[in-house]
């Protein structure tokens, strides 16, 4: 194994082959040499690394329950703060166990533990301004229970809880815009990534993990298993979610756009979707005005962030 | 606090369930092609690969280091055999 991305995370977790989620985790965490304290929403990380008797996790790990994974890290703040009053702690942390200094807190939650189930605890510590980072990976469902709908499921896919058959073509909503209602609790780091641009995920994570006050990372994880598509392929996915403009990646920086990746000539959403078995009836005749759709709201996002941001 | 000292659960690696043995592809890494570029390393989900030294610098004048894979933790995904760029690494079916 590799000596150096295994120090906060082992191998020996339970993640499907060739799922990005350890990458994620491995990226974000390496961001930072301060010792780290996790705490993670139920969801696909948390049942793959802690299977009982063992546990993957090197650094102080807790879960509590689904949704309150962020008021769970706003208690490890406020412990820390006030055991740093009383001197328990010292100040500086250099290395060392996490308990010897300030700890930087992260919290990870699948796109069920944060766009639905989390989202009351995650706007809860936003607002009351705890200094922690929030880590959303997106999968796009419910993954780990068979590939039920959430808020995070894309327009037109073919889910367990909203089927494609005769008379409907899968899911019938627009994915939520997480981005914006996190943004609107004003605060003053927030980007959204890709697990298969691991240097823009670093630099983002870096970025956010130095912002004093709260911060969150929404990265894009294809799920091999139930996006269905063969394990080898989940950076080709992601890349190719980046390049239709469906997953743009951008940071806003106390309320000021900046777009990481522009591609002049994007590719059609098609292209993304047909890689993908659970997009597979969009493409029978019937179907076909989904994927209009799909492209317009695609475009319509990407017009609008374009705008936000001040380029052209 | 001190009775429940010992009911913190530590990693403990031999604990851990031989994920390698999922696999049913292996990837095999052709030591001529490698350049040592690390692009496997960092999309590797298990983190099983890291860059060995070029034990043969005669059969690969481009590369100081090698890609190895640790088999103990590799499930055989095949995402290093898609990303890498010099098409180094390729799948063999496990017997």
């Amino acid at each position: 194994m590799n000596q150096e991305l295994t120090k906060k995370l082992a191998p020996g977790h339970t993640t499907c082959a060739g799922c990005g989620i350890p990458v994620i985790v491995r990226t974000i965490l390496g961001a930072t040499k301060d010792p780290v304290i996790v705490s993670n929403a139920t969801g696909c990380l948390e049942v793959t690394t802690t299977i009982y008797p063992y546990t993957a996790w090197k650094i102080p790990y807790i879960h509590s329950a689904f949704e309150n994974a962020a008021a769970t890290i706003s208690g490890v703040e406020a412990a820390q703060k006030a055991l740093l009053k009383k001197a328990k702690l010292k100040k500086s942390a250099k290395g060392g166990s996490a308990f010897g200094g300030k700890a930087k807190l992260v919290v990870f939650g699948g796109d069920g533990g944060t766009y639905d189930i989390g989202l009351q605890s995650l706007s809860g510590a936003l607002e009351r301004g705890h200094e922690f980072l929030y880590v959303c990976y997106d999968n796009g469902g419910y993954m780990n229970t068979g590939g039920q709908r959430s808020g995070g499921t894309p327009l037109g896919a073919n889910t367990e809880t909203e089927p494609a058959g005769l008379d409907s073509f899968g899911k019938s909503r627009n994915r939520k815009d997480l981005m914006e209602i996190v943004k609107s609790h004003g605060i003053k780091y927030l980007a959204q990534a890709n697990v298969a641009y691991p240097n823009d995920l670093a630099m983002k994570a870096k970025k956010a993990l130095e912002t004093k006050g709260p911060s969150f990372l929404l990265v894009l994880q294809p799920c091999t298993n139930l996006w269905k598509f063969p394990t080898s392929r989940y950076v080709r996915l992601g890349r190719l979610a980046t390049e239709t403009n469906f997953w743009p990646l951008y940071e806003i920086e106390k309320g000021n756009y900046v777009i990481n990746y522009v591609n002049k000539n994007p590719k059609k959403v098609e292209e993304f979707l047909k890689e993908q078995g659970r997009f597979k009836h969009l493409f029978e005749e019937k179907n076909k005005k989904v994927i209009k759709e799909i492209q317009k709201s695609v475009n319509g996002n990407w017009k609008k962030l374009v705008e936000m941001s001040g380029s052209k | 606090m001190t009775q429940y000292k010992d009911s913190t659960i530590k990693n403990d690696i031999k604990k851990a369930q031989k994920v390698g043995d999922w696999k049913y592809l292996s990837p095999e890494i052709d030591a001529k092609k490698c350049i040592g570029c690390g692009n496997c390393i960092s999309f590797c989900p298990e983190a099983a690969i890291k860059i060995r030294q070029n034990i043969h610098p005669e059969k690969n004048k481009n590369s100081k280091g090698i890609a190895s894979v640790d088999m103990d933790w590799c499930k055989g995904c095949g995402v290093c055999a898609v990303e890498c760029p010099t098409h180094a690494i390729t799948m063999k079916k496990v017997n």
